[in-house]
């Protein structure tokens, strides 16, 4: 054997080793996630009164659901048109776990950011789509800003625990929409609350039936966010407040600004894709606007550990889910909510997976298999603050 | 107490062949240990020999992979604290085991609390008793006052009352008197003996030379996890002892050399600073270092240095008084200014404010220049000449570290302080603030960063050394202030400087200075 | 109206203030109970709270708790009312079915208080991402489970029904609105005062309450008290869990009689916030959630029963939503403005590692 291809076979071995420790535990979760999963259907099964029980329905469920998700072009655009605002969401929950901060509060931003879209879109409606659209997005992702700045800017001056001042202005934002579109935005004498539409402003279609702009907008933003953190001095700077805040001022940094800019930053990307499905799905809102996009994204940058390289994968794996879910209860009769469920369980398996190694790993030492600590198990998510 | 070489009565406790192993490393190596009843045996090596260690395995904190305990001639396993409690054995350690919102008397109580019923705590039962407890050895003390109030020495009490409580017959003390005054740790010694004379087993976890010789009927050396030696002090010496710890013939004091101080470039007028909770913890601090002169700080801890060393860096707004540096009046600037300015700083606490555990080395190195050319260019970084830095620094200083990206949280404590002082020492710097430099390092490390001090200075930097440990102090400084309750009490020449006059200052302030022997003061 | 109180009204800007104290004086105790029972499940989660973090393990997952709890309640008496029938004789309407699906509820709420616990205290989680999971699978696992049962249509296993003082006393002024207040409930409102003071009375002069107190702040010294940190804390957070379990059956089983997706509604997070203002002791954080189930309680009123003059025009002109989102705001202005500076346990939310890691 030549020394060129042993060092050829020893970084593809390598690099295989590093793949098995980036991606198992993930693969893993997911794969246990699913028979979690097909349990609670099998047992929900039991609950229906006049049901026949069917074994297969689990496999049945999760057919429907692939074909939903990837089972034709159509299905495709769908998955990527669901992707995109929990790609956009997951890289405003995992900017804020860079920063040490859990910002549950992507949802109220992402309320917000629809709301503002809506609101300059409707009044731009017969300006061009060149200067319609990005106005719209700009409203909309400064209304996200604006939600994201607020709790960020009570941590910083107050310490109020941004878990619970995220969480509250979620609640705060649906009161919002709703007094929104019965309100000042609403279209007079409509059977319906609903607003007017932001014609011009709406984002084009550029693949198949639905696949909007928007798209391309979360892809940008992903190439942004990674470039922010990791190529720029604000980029160390939020990244030395979520390690070691004390280290930060220390450094000379100065911490409360950089939480207020990284709440702010984490609302604009929320901002941004409440805009997206205003502007290139809904192009009005209705009062019954709701979205499960805060706690996806959480999912989502866990799963991702908060790596922007890793968030569009991980929203993949849940836009997949979201697209094909629909498809799953009309074939199947599988609720929705299943995805929840689903979604629960991998990021239980991925934070409690490396404990289970560990212990296993304890107990073989034990025997004397494996000396304890030869291999570090990685660490499940980068802790927030 | 001398005890005869011959054992008759079996011994307190023995320990055989313990080993423990870490992840990497293997913190006891087969250690035994004798300890007979009424004696007092020092357990003596430097930080990292796997002192700490072979008393946790004593105490059941940790478990031993390997090993025979013997209690009283008895094999036992001990499957913590509550079982070595239970057995009669009791510790107290370096860092206290006390909860400083609690009261003196919670504390002592917590985990064996007296009853009225089988709900509450009967805590008039409590309190009489440890007053009654205080009192037997030799001192009063108040079950109600909260200990996050009380002096450190005071602290130390509670814990030696802590372990009376429990019926102790065997006490293991790490490391007692690192953060006490010279007269404390009289005062300390003397219950220690009072302890000893009823016949108590003491181990005393030390790596003070000195100390060691004066308190011990047995000396146990351990150096690398293994025992090298064991001693009676009337057979051995300082020396002795030195080399049996570090492995080779070491030089106890380095030499300072001569100073040649020069203008003058740090002066501090009348400055008062606030702590956390809003007291006036610093109360007019007046002193001026030149250039090419090291002041050293002495004083117990808490007596405001902290604040002043935070607020001279500008982590922490004075709330009176003015900062001068070389002619500039810098009072209130932030650390970043303070940095520009040509002040570097080395702060106590290196894992909570000088490094970022999980970035690179590389990182840690720039991480109060990675804004400046030539590490950025305007808002980019340049990972490059990041890159580059680092390596030469990690050269010059002698990190050892498989290589620049590798995280700071890999390195050992003493490579870990050496990525600070290669960031502080490692460009022109007219004012280098130093607070508790050396803190919980090895002598290799502690001798390599005294060094680098010295070259600092020599080359006309002025120096602030704060440490709570007043050898070092005394070993490094041209000149010593003495810090107590928040103003500088004495300032006195460095190499004539008499240790126990320092000590006695530290402790009063110099006013109210106490009678040999006397009774101890009240908190 | 009274000339004097005509005339402090009148005050420019100030009589608004007094026209509001006096519109509070007006509307509020009439509507004691209510501010009780919506003040009930806030109470609990906090009491929850107080357990959890006292001892050192931040509970974000009460609001899944709460949620699972209601459901498992609801589902249990569902399936039980049926057989075991649910006409009663007893007092509050217990009913064999309702103590059942109570107990089930409860149980339900230990198992899951037993996965954070697990979470947090053995695999050394993140405590507020393991909240986090347990909220989303509860949300999913009720909702999921809801869809499917609610095609049947399924009757109520029934409710706890609430005490009613004689009218005698309860028309005195003030002593009547006070009894009215903490006695014209169900068992469960009706129980969280004593709770909140037994637990104030056992965190402050107990073994159990100085051993909590104890490991919230410094674990280690408790552990080499003799003291085993882990069973404490396991005991603790799985105890407060049935605390936010009793909540969540209050939710489904008293203060209404089904279930709905999603009808904690961000109690739990409430209770978090009230937690805090009560600065980790049972009686504040009791007080805290009373004041907020007042400003909620506020907010409804305002809706239907708007106050009369200058105030009344101001109130008019603001959208019916700013009184809907007035607790959650509340919330927010308390906990930036009041307790900024409240300081928790010194070891809230940290993992304990038992064995020393360093040589």
């Amino acid at each position: 054997m030549t020394g060129k291809s042993r060092s050829l076979r020893d970084a593809v071995t390598r690099i295989a080793r590093q793949a098995w420790l980036v991606g198992a535990l993930p693969v893993v979760s997911i794969v246990a996630a699913l028979v979690v999963g097909a349990v609670v259907i099998l047992a929900s099964e039991l609950l229906l009164p006049d049901h026949a029980f069917d074994p297969t329905l689990p496999i049945a469920s999760y057919l429907a659901l692939l074909d939903g998700s990837f089972g034709h072009e159509a299905a495709i655009v769908n998955t990527l048109v669901s992707t995109t605002p929990l790609l956009l969401g997951g890289l405003a929950v995992a900017v804020g776990f860079k920063a040490g901060l859990f910002n549950i509060g992507a949802g109220g931003q992402f309320v917000m950011g629809a709301l503002g879209a809506v609101a300059v879109g409707v009044a731009v409606s017969d300006a061009p789509p060149p200067i319609a659209i990005p106005i719209a997005l700009a409203g909309g992702m400064l209304a996200g800003a604006a939600w994201g700045f607020i709790p960020g800017f009570l941590k910083a001056i107050s310490g109020a625990h941004e878990v619970v001042t995220t969480i509250m202005l979620n609640y705060v934002a649906g009161f919002v929409l709703t007094w929104a579109v019965t309100g000042p935005l609403g279209v007079p004498q409509s059977p319906s609350p609903v607003t007017y539409a932001v014609g011009n402003a709406a984002y084009p279609i550029l693949i198949g039936r639905n696949g909007h702009l928007g798209i391309l907008v979360a892809a940008a933003a992903v190439v942004v966010m990674w470039w922010l953190l990791y190529r720029t001095t604000l980029g160390f700077e939020i990244r030395t407040v979520g390690a070691n805040a004390d280290a930060a001022r220390y450094a000379g940094m100065r911490p409360r600004l950089l939480i207020i800019l990284a709440m702010t930053m984490a609302g604009l990307l929320a901002g941004t894709a409440g805009a997206g499905v205003i502007l290139g799905i809904n192009h009005q809102m209705n009062s019954t606007f709701t979205t499960t996009v805060g706690f996806d994204s959480i999912a989502v940058a866990l799963v991702a550990r908060s790596n922007p390289l890793g968030v569009p994968f991980a929203a993949l794996l849940f836009g997949a889910m979201r697209a094909g879910s629909g498809l799953m209860q009309i074939r199947a009769g599988i609720p929705v909510e299943l995805i929840d469920v689903i979604q629960a369980t991998i990021l239980l398996f991925l934070v409690a997976g490396p404990a289970v190694q560990r212990l296993f790993r304890l107990t073989a030492a034990r025997g004397g298999l494996v000396s304890p600590g030869s291999v570090e198990p990685p660490a499940p998510v980068e802790a927030p603050g | 107490m001398a005890q005869p070489p011959d054992v008759i009565v079996a011994p307190a406790i023995e320990m055989r062949g313990i080993t423990k192993r870490y992840p990497g490393v293997v913190a006891n190596d087969r250690i035994d240990l004798l300890v007979r009843p009424g004696e007092i045996h020092a357990l003596l090596g430097e930080n990292g020999a796997g002192k700490t260690t072979l008393m946790n395995v004593l105490y059941g904190l940790a478990t031993p992979d390997e090993g025979q305990i013997l209690l009283n001639g008895e094999p036992v396993r001990i499957n913590g604290p509550a079982d070595a409690i239970s057995r009669g054995i009791d510790m107290v350690h370096q860092h206290f085991m006390l909860v400083p919102v609690l009261t003196v008397a919670e504390n002592i109580l917590l985990g064996l609390e007296p009853m009225a019923g089988p709900i509450f705590i009967d805590r008039s039962a409590a309190r009489r008793r440890i007053i009654e407890l205080g009192r037997q050895f030799g001192f009063e003390i108040d079950p109600d006052a909260r200990v996050g109030s009380l002096s450190v020495g005071w602290q130390q009490r509670v814990e030696i009352l802590k372990a009376l409580y429990r019926n102790t017959r065997i006490l293991v003390l790490d490391e007692p008197t690192a953060v006490l005054t010279p007269q404390e740790t009289q005062e300390i010694f003397a219950v220690l003996r009072n302890l000893a004379a009823e016949g108590h087993s003491i181990i005393f976890i030390s790596h003070k030379l000195y100390e060691v010789l004066e308190i011990a009927d047995r000396i146990t050396v351990i150096r690398r996890g293994r025992v090298v030696g064991e001693r009676l002090p009337a057979e051995t010496n300082e020396e002795d002892l030195a080399e049996l710890m570090v492995g080779r013939g070491v030089e106890l004091t380095i030499d300072r050399g001569t100073s040649h101080p020069g203008d003058v470039v740090l002066r501090v007028d009348a400055l008062r600073v606030k702590d956390d909770r809003g007291n006036e913890v610093v109360r007019g601090v007046s002193l001026e270092i030149r250039a090419g002169e090291i002041l050293g700080i002495a004083g117990v801890a808490g007596n405001g240095q902290d604040e002043l060393v935070e607020a001279l860096y500008g982590l922490r707004r004075p709330s009176g008084g003015s900062v001068t540096l070389r002619d500039a009046p810098v009072t209130g600037w932030s650390p970043r200014g303070m940095n520009e300015a040509g002040v570097g700083y080395v702060p106590a606490d290196r894992q909570r404010f000088g490094l970022v555990l999980p970035f690179a080395v590389a990182d840690n190195i720039v991480l109060t220049s990675y804004y400046r050319a030539p590490f950025a260019k305007g808002l980019l970084r340049n990972d490059e000449a990041i890159e580059r830095a680092a390596v030469r620094s990690i050269g010059e200083f002698d990190v050892r570290t498989g290589s620049a990206d590798a995280a700071v949280r890999t390195l050992s404590g003493g490579n870990q302080q050496k990525v600070v002082v290669a960031r502080e020492f490692g460009r022109d710097t007219s004012l280098l603030i130093l607070d508790q430099p050396t803190r919980g390092l090895d002598v290799g490390s502690i001798e390599f960063i005294h060094r680098q001090v010295i070259a600092k200075r020599d080359a006309g930097a002025a120096v602030l050394l704060v440490s709570a440990e007043l050898d070092e102090v005394l070993e490094m400084a041209d000149r010593i202030a003495v810090m107590y309750r928040g103003v500088i009490v004495a300032v006195m020449d460095g190499r004539t400087a008499d240790k126990n006059d320092v000590g006695i200052l530290m402790a009063t302030g110099g006013q109210n200075r106490p009678e040999a022997g006397a009774a101890i003061m009240a908190p | 109206m009274d000339p004097f109180i005509n005339g402090l009204y009148g005050i420019p800007i100030l009589g608004l203030v007094f026209q509001l104290v006096g519109y509070i004086i007006m509307v509020v105790p009439p509507i004691a109970p209510l501010i009780m029972r919506a003040g009930a499940p806030l109470a609990l989660g906090a009491l929850c709270g107080v357990m959890c973090e006292r001892s050192g393990v931040v509970n974000i997952a009460i609001e899944g708790t709460m949620l699972a709890s209601a459901f498992t309640g609801w589902a249990v008496g569902v399936a039980l009312g049926p057989y075991l029938g649910q006409t009663s004789s007893l007092p509050f309407g217990i009913t064999p079915t309702l103590l059942i699906a109570l107990a089930a509820a409860l149980l339900m709420a230990l198992l899951i208080s037993g996965v954070h616990a697990w979470l947090s205290i053995a695999v050394k989680a993140d405590q507020i991402i393991s909240g986090t999971i347990i909220n989303i699978a509860a949300f999913g696992l009720t909702g999921y489970l809801n869809t499917i049962i609610s095609p049947f249509s399924p009757t109520s296993g029934g409710s706890f029904a609430a005490f009613v003082p004689p009218k005698a006393i309860t028309d005195t002024p003030v002593v009547g609105w006070i009894v009215a207040m903490f006695l014209n409930q169900g068992p469960i409102a009706m129980s969280v005062i004593v709770l909140a003071v037994v637990l104030q009375i056992l965190l402050f002069r107990s073994r159990w309450g100085l051993r909590t107190r104890a490991v919230g702040e410094h674990p280690r010294a408790v552990e080499t008290a003799g003291v085993d940190v882990i069973r404490l804390r396991y005991r603790n957070v799985m105890a407060g869990g049935i605390l936010a379990g009793l909540a969540g059956a209050f939710l489904s089983m008293e203060a209404t009689n089904q279930f709905q997706a999603g009808m904690s509604g961000g109690r739990g997070f409430i209770a978090l916030a009230a937690m805090i203002l009560g600065r980790w002791t049972p009686i504040g954080a009791f007080g805290a959630a009373i004041l907020f189930s007042t400003f909620a309680a506020l907010g409804q009123v305002i809706g239907f029963n708007p106050p009369t003059g200058s105030l009344g025009d101001l109130v008019t002109q603001l959208p019916r939503q700013t009184w809907d989102a007035l607790p959650y705001l509340v919330t927010i202005i308390i906990l930036a403005g009041v307790v900024g500076r409240s300081i928790p346990p010194a070891a809230d939310g940290q993992p304990y590692e038992r064995e020393q890691t360093t040589a």
